[in-house]
């Protein structure tokens, strides 16, 4: 039996009366890889940001890697070792350098000696393939290089999961590719992943399922094969012809 | 030349704006260098030694120097004042040997030193001598408060600040209203509170230093400045900033201490240093509380009977002073706004 590394039951979010969340369930298996899309105020970035309680839930329950996501601190601090986050607008830390931002949670969290953190994030900066920017600062980097290194930085932690909130949708064009392409690579190698993204040829070749969702909740949920040729829904219908 | 010409006679306005200071400059500078140091006086006894010359009695504070910086701390214990400033001095220093460790310093003078010159300046023990604080004076005390005044109310206003966002309702309400109190009160009222109230409260027999409750009115009066001025700074960072760190499995403290707070009082070190020098200049206050800081003392020696008519160069005197610890501040600020520069 595949073990269940994200489960979601009946959870449902309020932000004051307004219903964000409605009655979502939904379960991710080790190595599969999601890719959720929906039309702007649809609830896909409060849906993962639930995932490691940068959102919190009214109802229902969360289960990541056996660990239930509750008002408990330390139940929340261990999920999020174990679940990477990638932001559209990077969010690395401008007053570090890249080596020391991508350090920083290994030795702070982890309590990784220091040589041995900075020995991981060298390995997996060159895996991003900017190992040379290793002692500039954010500032100094283009978008996508900057992506490439929040990349970096979450895997740093070697998470177990990792969560992207569109992460090419601040770059221009000709970085979406090299930012996709490490994505792509990490997709293979079997990571759990949930991408939030509009970028469809990336969903064709790398997700096992697709999820669309509107006003709050999951529409559709099926294999892309299907999701792109015969969708159940007509809502997803009338998206798709939108953005393809 | 070619500077010159395109500076200050670019244009023929320009060209007239550059002689007309040029000119006042000649006007006003000459009076000002001969008072300052052609016609001054020197040394002397008294003010009779002063009156045949035209300028500046500096002989005023030439007799007076020893009681303008230790006050009337006993003339035989000075050296332990002296002490306790060189001994900070070389502490600062090591903040720029390169290869020692900034934190190691920090701590070493946030914790030892303090205990150290507390027993260097008050003695009653290590067989130094007892020194009440009421001999304390002149700019050895002010620099004793301000200096207190800055380590402690730095730390607490952050606090503070963080207490003001906090989440927690409690918490928050405490801040806010700790900080709206002290913020709308003068700080003469809290000093006199300080001083003359604060003893009504304490039980019979509980009495403790004024020098220390001087201390703690001016540390909790600006930490409340200095808490809106942080408060500031962590507006400023961008949400995303938390939640990375967050995502990343810091939990809050190593949050703020990692990736919050150095941004935040980085965007904010003009306005930290400006509280500073506030605070260096309030100093002066405690003369209502009778306390002779360096402005108390000066102004008391101007009273003195052989000294009449010397008040100008008194307050010129301490004003030189003053100016160059604040600009001495302002410009250690700049200097490190230049080298925390990451170009974001
Ligand atoms: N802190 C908040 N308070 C109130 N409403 C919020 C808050 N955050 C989000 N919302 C609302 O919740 C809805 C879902 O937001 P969410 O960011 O999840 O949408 P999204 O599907 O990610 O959209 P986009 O594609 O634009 O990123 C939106 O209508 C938004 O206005
Ligand atoms: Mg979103």
């Amino acid at each position: 039996m595949e073990t269940k590394m994200i489960e979601m039951k009946g959870v449902n979010k309020w932000y004051g009366d307004f219903h964000v969340l409605k009655d979502i369930n939904l379960t991710v298996k080790k190595g599969e890889r999601l890719v959720v899309c929906g039309p702007s105020g649809s609830g896909k970035s409060t849906m993962i940001r639930c995932i490691n309680r940068l959102e919190e839930h009214q109802e229902g329950q969360i289960i990541v890697d056996g660990i239930e996501l509750t008002d408990d601190l330390n139940h929340i601090e261990n999920v999020r070792r174990e679940v990477g986050m990638i932001f559209q607008h990077f969010n690395l830390f401008p007053h570090l350098t890249i080596l020391e931002n991508l350090m920083l949670a290994p030795t702070w969290v982890r309590k990784m000696p220091r040589r041995e953190a900075e020995e991981k994030a060298l390995y997996y900066l060159e895996r991003v393939k900017i190992a040379d920017q290793a002692l500039k600062f954010p500032g100094q980097l283009s978008g996508g290089q900057q992506q490439r290194v929040a990349i970096a930085r979450g895997l740093c932690m070697e998470p177990k999961i990792m969560l992207f909130d569109e992460p090419t949708s601040a770059l221009d064009p000709e970085m979406i590719k090299e930012v996709l392409d490490v994505m792509t690579e990490l997709a293979e190698e079997g990571m759990t992943m949930i991408c939030v993204t509009h970028e469809m040829g990336f969903a064709k070749t790398v997700a096992d399922c697709m999820i669309f969702m509107d006003q709050g909740q999951i529409v559709e949920c099926s294999p892309p094969a299907e999701f792109f040729e015969n969708p159940k829904s007509e809502r997803t219908q009338l998206f798709l012809s939108q953005i393809l | 030349m070619v500077w010159l010409r395109r500076n200050l006679f670019s244009t023929p306005f320009n060209s007239g704006l550059t002689l007309l200071t040029l000119y006042l400059l000649w006007l006003a500078i000459p009076p000002i260098v001969d008072w300052l140091f052609l016609q001054a006086t020197w040394s002397g006894e008294s003010r009779a030694a002063c009156e045949p010359n035209e300028g500046a009695c500096w002989a005023f504070i030439d007799a007076r120097f020893n009681q303008f910086i230790y006050g009337l701390y006993p003339s035989e214990a000075q050296w332990r004042v002296d002490l306790a400033f060189i001994l900070l001095g070389v502490l600062f220093a090591g903040f720029f040997i390169p290869g020692v460790r900034r934190s190691w310093i920090a701590v070493l003078i946030l914790i030892p030193y303090p205990l150290v010159a507390w027993i260097l300046f008050s003695g009653g023990s290590w067989g130094l001598e007892e020194i009440d604080t009421a001999q304390w004076g002149g700019l050895f005390l002010t620099l004793v408060i301000a200096g207190v005044g800055i380590t402690a109310s730095f730390p607490l206003g952050i606090l503070l600040a963080l207490g003001r966002r906090s989440n927690l309702l409690v918490i928050r309400s405490i801040s806010i209203g700790f900080i709206e109190l002290i913020r709308g009160v003068p700080l003469i009222s809290v000093l006199f509170m300080a001083s003359v109230m604060l003893p009504l409260f304490l039980p019979e027999g509980v009495n403790f230093d004024k020098l220390l409750r001087a201390l703690i009115g001016i540390s909790l009066f600006q930490a409340a400045y200095m808490a809106e001025v942080v408060r500031g700074g962590l507006q400023a960072i961008p949400k995303g900033q938390t939640e990375a760190a967050e995502s990343l499995g810091l939990g809050y403290w190593r949050t703020m201490q990692l990736i919050i707070l150095p941004q935040a009082l980085k965007l904010v070190i003009p306005g930290v240093v400006n509280t500073f020098i506030a605070l260096f200049k309030d100093t002066t206050l405690v003369l209502i509380i009778g306390m002779f800081d360096f402005l108390g003392i000066v102004q008391a020696a101007t009273t003195d009977p052989n000294w009449l008519g010397t008040a100008v160069e008194g307050y010129v005197f301490c004003a030189a002073v003053y100016w160059l610890f604040c600009f001495s501040m302002s410009r250690y600020s700049v200097s490190i706004e230049r080298k925390l520069d990451t170009g974001h």
